[in-house]
């Protein structure tokens, strides 16, 4: 095994990175993969918490980082799947506790066995953002259908080709189709003619995603909501799957998305 | 405060450090400002750094791998200034500064212009954050989305979308014009004059802007 290391990462705060990353992990590791989580946002962890996990924190990404643990202390085994494991973050301490090589070391160590390694990238664009993508193979990009937040997620989009972390690939969360349709919405078209980056899911706005994620149940974990399924989709297109996108999108877009922009 | 080896000068600014490199290999400089960072790390602790790096090209991994090892020790890289254009470029895309203070758009560029006939070719698009200036004039294959800006000393030619904002002949040129296959910018200046682009269809065909009696008018570029 040589796991892939992918980097959910946005700009702007608060568009669904840590529900992204708790519903895809579940969704690889109902898949057979061997997963393992690591929340990158230290000082504000809660990747935990949306997993369910909180209670069983002993050892944090900090502890690992300062030697006070072995790596395989910290990771939180996840019961309801055979392979699912999380690294949380520390909520005592500040981004420079952890530096980029410090990422990818620990990340190197963790490779070679499991299949991914999934991180929760805070937002914005300093240290925690670079600690989040140094270990990176492939960052997703994150961004709502809103204005200032596709702004955002241009600028990080700019600054990880400038890392050579790109090309990185877009989610686009709470699309409501509803008002797509109505005009009040900007549509998937039209946040894709900005960011001309590759499209890998659209999740639709969806009031499951709260209950889920208060009770530490990601949705993935049953598939039958709406944005459950959106992100299992995610999860088979990381698989290398051709999964067709869901219905809410514009007319036009799968046209768009074979012929390319340029 | 101020402290000095032969290749490494410190000066303290009234909100930083600035750092002047001298002529050495990059990797020796590096290595150098690093020990004399760990040597006394009280000094610099949580300081901002402003580094002068001379003549030296940088490309993206040489300048961010430096930007880690500081920020590992607690300081922040805060601008860049150089005088290789490759260098400023590579500090630009890494989201620094390239300039101790904002210039002020009436004030000159400080560089001589060049011939007529050397542009600076950007083969991207230019992105939320990223900022292009150059003396001369500009030619941007890729868009300029909103929140990217491009100040030439002469004409700019987009070929891609112009949404974000541009300013030719930023240095007074008021033969200069900005063309684009969709001219749609956030604000448009040449020389003294600004316009805020209306809202507007976006299917009007590839524009050029230019100065006509003293007012920013778009016309069809055929
Ligand atoms: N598709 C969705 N439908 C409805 N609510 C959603 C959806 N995705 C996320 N949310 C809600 O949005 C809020 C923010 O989500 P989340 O914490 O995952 O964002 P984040 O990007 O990790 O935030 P931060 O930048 O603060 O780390 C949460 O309350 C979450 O339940
Ligand atoms: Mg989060």
């Amino acid at each position: 095994m040589t796991a892939k290391v992918v980097t959910i990462t946005s700009g702007k705060g608060g568009v669904g990175k840590t529900t992204a990353v708790a519903n895809i992990a579940v969704a690889l590791a109902s898949r057979g993969q061997k997963v393992v989580c690591i929340d990158g946002d230290i000082g504000l962890r809660n990747l935990d918490v949306v997993m369910g996990l909180e209670n069983r924190i002993v050892y944090d990404l900090v502890d690992v980082v300062e030697g006070r643990c072995r790596l395989r202390q910290a990771m939180i085994h996840d019961k309801r799947l055979p392979e699912l494991y999380l690294i949380p973050a520390a909520q005592t301490r500040d981004k420079s506790a952890v530096s980029p090589s410090d990422m990818v070391r620990l990340c190197d160590e963790l490779r070679p066995d499991c299949d991914w390694i999934v991180i929760d990238s805070p937002a914005g664009i300093e240290r925690g953002f670079r600690n989040a993508i140094a270990p990176a193979d492939k960052v997703l990009v994150m961004t709502n259908p809103e204005v200032s937040a596709v702004r955002d997620a241009d600028r990080v989009v700019g600054l990880l080709d400038a890392e050579e972390k790109g090309p990185a690939s877009l989610i686009i969360n709470r699309i409501n189709p509803a008002m797509v349709k109505r005009g009040d919405m900007l549509s998937v078209e039209d946040v894709l003619d900005l960011l001309a980056i590759e499209l890998i899911g659209i999740v639709p706005e969806d009031e499951n995603v709260l209950v889920a994620s208060n009770r530490g149940t990601p949705l993935a974990l049953d598939g039958k909501s709406r944005a459950g399924l959106a992100f299992q989709n995610i999860a088979r297109r990381l698989l290398g799957e051709t999964v067709p996108f869901l219905d809410f999108e514009a007319p036009n877009l799968l046209q768009r998305l074979f012929t390319g922009r340029k | 405060m101020s402290a000095t080896s032969a290749l490494i000068q410190i000066k303290g600014l009234r909100d930083g450090l600035l750092v002047t490199l001298g002529d050495a290999p990059w990797a020796e400089l590096q290595d150098l400002l690093i020990r004399h960072i760990d040597e006394q790390p009280a000094f610099f602790q949580g300081a901002r750094l402003v580094l002068d790096v001379g003549t030296h090209a940088l490309r993206v991994a040489e300048l961010s791998s430096l930007r880690d090892l500081l920020s590992e020790r607690g300081l922040a890289l805060w601008a860049v200034l150089s005088e290789s254009p490759l260098t400023e470029q590579t500090a630009q895309n890494l989201g620094l500064a390239t300039r101790l203070s904002k210039p002020r758009p009436a004030e000159p560029p400080p560089a001589e212009l060049p011939p007529e006939n050397m542009a600076l070719w950007v083969r991207q698009t230019i992105r939320s954050g990223m900022r292009i200036e150059f003396p001369g004039p500009v030619v941007v294959f890729g868009d300029v989305n909103p929140g990217g800006e491009v100040i030439a000393g002469g004409s700019v030619i987009v070929w891609g979308r112009l949404r974000g904002v541009v300013h030719a002949g930023a240095a007074g040129d008021e033969q200069a014009v900005v063309c684009a296959l969709e001219l749609a910018p956030t604000q448009l200046r040449i020389a003294g004059e600004i316009a805020v682009s209306p809202q507007k269809k976006s299917d009007s065909g590839p524009e050029v802007a230019c100065l006509k009696e003293g007012r920013l008018v778009a016309e069809p570029w055929q």
